[in-house]
């Protein structure tokens, strides 16, 4: 009679161990997982800074013709904010507006060039061919060309940031 | 299916069968709760592994990057304060479970024979967690980082024979220290000492496998436990209590990151981390040529003494309750370790620092930057400007923060005087000059701070100008030299000495040319507030 009554509280003391080292053990994973997800994914506060810089005389832009121009811009890169240079693609599409386009291509990346001749930005990598809107005529490309802010103030043409994509 | 894995992991690794074989180990009857320690450490060793590498993931290692990235990982990295606190809290409690591991092997006499390896293996551990922590030390490159390991450096310098060679390894010149130093430092920290640590630990643990965990003398006729789960379940719960500690001074006791490393700040008085304040004031017995007793023979020798212990001891094992002598030995050595942190403590003061991490860009820019931005705000612009740092801005007017005005300070200041706004108070001359001069040319950190700044600081601004404060007072590199720069003023006296002073100051600063000012009570917490504000 005694015997099994001694393998019972054996047991439970045993079952007991195990919730201890199995809860404590999964709480403590937890409080150190939690965090270093949150550190590692969410990451940093503070984003890009809104302002536009003058890139370039609105004046002397051609209706319907790009121009490739190149204007400065306050980057923070992590703990560093710097001045650095920034090239857009810039189309003029009527009297008082313009477009300016992220200089790199939509599929990988790569520079674009603008074709005078058949009036297309073309990229060199995959042949992703784009109209002068924007927009995907052929190739890999997955969306139109990326987009900056732009305004027009004092007969000058601004640069922003790019427009976040959809 | 589980059981499928375990044996297909077993039939080709013995992975399973060699962790069951640890699991079950053969411990003493006596072992318990006395012996949790050794567990806590190596997890304690594994936290600062983990939050380490993820500080690593966010840091600069060079003088400079490395303050800018640690402020970064602190101030605008989610999880990124917690992270440094349990790192930094994480080495205090190593230092504390490290101790406390050898004093309990001590007092229970388990380093006699056959573990005497065991106890030197873990010896040479605590100087690898002190050397964790002394190297890492200077990693934030603030103020009291650079102003400690140069105390530390001309201390090791003083090793008689091997002190040039010293200075050499952590590339100093035996006055200052670079860029050379603090590669070395980061090098040992993250390169060296981890691999090091680790290999001891593997070490230790095998020879405590190979000897047993020690018994006491009553466990000879005492059946024997097992590992898993009695001791293993005890070991858990001390970590967990261990972990919830270090989890709540990691949230509560926030670490401040100091100003910028200064070496040409003299006011800075070093102080070491508080487990290396007894050597700091045991230092301060010693004078001269006899100081190099006190800051390497006595410590080199007290280490001698620590290995040499088991050699020393080399009675039979008897029960703890009988080990009067090591008990004593212990006691004292507590007693004078206590005594001589709690006078290190009072004679040498903290240095006050204000937290950098906390810094806003209003507490670095002119008085008249934060006025100029008051009048900005009292004068209604904001309805025509937006000053939004995020995003596009739909407002009429130009936004201000984007880009500086082109227009001259003769048409702001008449545009002022025109301004749709009739409702808003009229500016006169004098702040209608200053804001002209500062929507025209201001600097980045005055863009930051024209959203954020507090208004309750802009006032203190607004009642420095009013009063002409700057005529004589700098504050951030701008003002005049008749007086003392204000930047640090807090950090150099409470509010009381600055409230008092404002109203009398000759009675603190016998022949000042300060005037007496009378504020009243609510203009002199501003104005109070604002000066303890401005960081050094």
């Amino acid at each position: 009679m005694a015997k099994p009554m001694d393998q019972e509280s054996t047991h439970t003391r045993r079952s007991f161990y195990s919730v201890v080292i199995g809860g404590m053990g999964s709480l403590i994973a937890a409080a150190l997982a939690f965090p270093a997800a949150i550190y590692l994914f969410v990451g940093a506060r503070s984003g890009q800074r809104a302002g536009f810089t003058e890139a370039a005389s609105f004046a002397d832009l051609e209706i319907g013709k790009p121009r490739e121009v190149t204007f400065e811009r306050v980057k923070t890169d992590g703990w560093r904010t710097f001045q650095e240079k920034a090239i857009a693609w810039v189309v003029r599409t009527d009297a008082k507006n313009a477009v300016a386009y992220s200089a790199q291509c939509t599929h990988l990346g790569c520079a674009y060039h603008f074709e005078e001749k058949r009036l297309q930005f073309v990229c060199p990598c995959h042949d992703s061919i784009f109209a002068i809107d924007g927009k995907v005529l052929d190739g890999p490309a997955p969306r139109p060309l990326d987009r900056y802010h732009v305004r027009v103030d004092g007969g000058k043409l601004l640069i922003g940031n790019q427009i976040e994509k959809a | 299916m589980l059981q499928n894995v375990v044996q297909w992991l077993e039939e080709r690794t013995g992975i399973p069968g060699a962790l069951q074989h640890f699991l079950n180990e053969e411990i003493p009857h006596s072992a318990g709760w006395h012996q949790v320690l050794g567990s806590v450490a190596v997890f304690g060793f594994l936290t600062q592994l983990l939050t380490g590498i993820l500080l690593a993931m966010n840091y600069a290692p060079t003088p400079g990057d490395a303050y800018d990235s640690l402020r970064y990982i602190v101030t605008e990295v989610t999880g990124g304060r917690l992270i440094r606190g349990l790192h930094h809290w994480g080495a205090s409690l190593m230092i504390v479970t490290v101790v406390l591991h050898m004093l309990q092997a001590f007092i229970w006499g388990a380093y006699k024979k056959p573990r005497e390896a065991t106890w030197i293996a873990g010896v040479v551990l605590l100087l690898l967690t002190l050397a964790f922590g002394l190297s890492g030390y200077l990693l934030p490159w603030d103020n009291r980082a650079y102003w400690g390991t140069v105390v530390t450096t001309r201390i090791s310098a003083l090793a008689p024979g091997a002190g040039p060679y010293v200075l050499k390894l952590l590339g100093s010149d035996g006055t200052s220290i670079g860029v050379v130093t603090f590669a070395r430092f980061y090098a040992a920290h993250v390169l060296l000492l981890p691999p090091l640590a680790m290999l001891l630990i593997v070490l230790h643990i095998y020879l405590v496998r190979r000897h047993g965990v020690a018994p006491v003398p009553a466990d000879e006729h005492q059946p024997k436990k097992k590992f898993y789960p009695g001791q293993v379940s005890k070991d858990t719960a001390a970590i967990f209590v261990w972990f919830a500690v270090l989890m709540g001074m990691a949230i509560v006791a926030q670490v401040p990151l100091g100003h910028l490393a200064d070496p040409t700040d003299l006011s800075y008085v070093p102080r070491p981390e508080w487990y290396f304040l007894f050597l700091f004031q045991f230092l301060k017995f010693f004078e001269g040529p006899l100081e190099v007793v006190g800051a390497v023979i006595i410590p080199t020798l007290a280490i001698f003494a620590l290995v040499l212990v088991p050699f020393m001891d080399r009675a039979k094992m008897t029960a703890v309750t009988k080990r009067v002598g090591a008990l004593g030995v212990a006691a004292f050595a507590a007693f004078a370790w206590a005594g001589l942190t709690a006078r290190a403590v009072a004679t040498t003061p903290e240095t006050r620092e204000m937290d950098m991490a906390t810094i806003q860009p209003w507490q670095e820019i002119s008085a008249g930057n934060l006025a100029s931005i008051g009048y900005f705000r009292k004068g209604g612009c904001v309805n025509c400007h937006a000053i939004s740092l995020e995003g596009l801005t739909t407002s009429s007017g130009p936004d201000l923060t984007a880009a500086p005005s082109g227009r001259t300070p003769e048409w702001l200041v008449d545009h002022f005087r025109s301004s749709p706004i009739k409702q808003a108070p009229q500016l006169s001359d004098a702040e209608a000059q200053m804001l002209a001069v500062f929507v025209g040319k201001r600097g980045d950190k005055a863009v930051k701070a024209w959203a954020s700044a507090p208004q309750p600081a802009v006032n203190g601004a607004l009642i420095y100008l009013a009063s002409d404060c700057g005529s004589c007072h700098k504050i951030n590199n701008v003002g005049g030299d008749e007086g003392p720069p204000l930047n640090g003023t807090g950090e150099r006296h409470d509010r009381a000495w600055l409230e008092q002073h404002f109203m009398n100051p000759a009675k603190f600063v016998p022949n000042t040319s300060m005037p007496n000012f009378e504020f009243n009570p609510a203009e002199l917490k501003l104005i109070t507030d604002y000066i303890s504000a401005i960081p050094r």
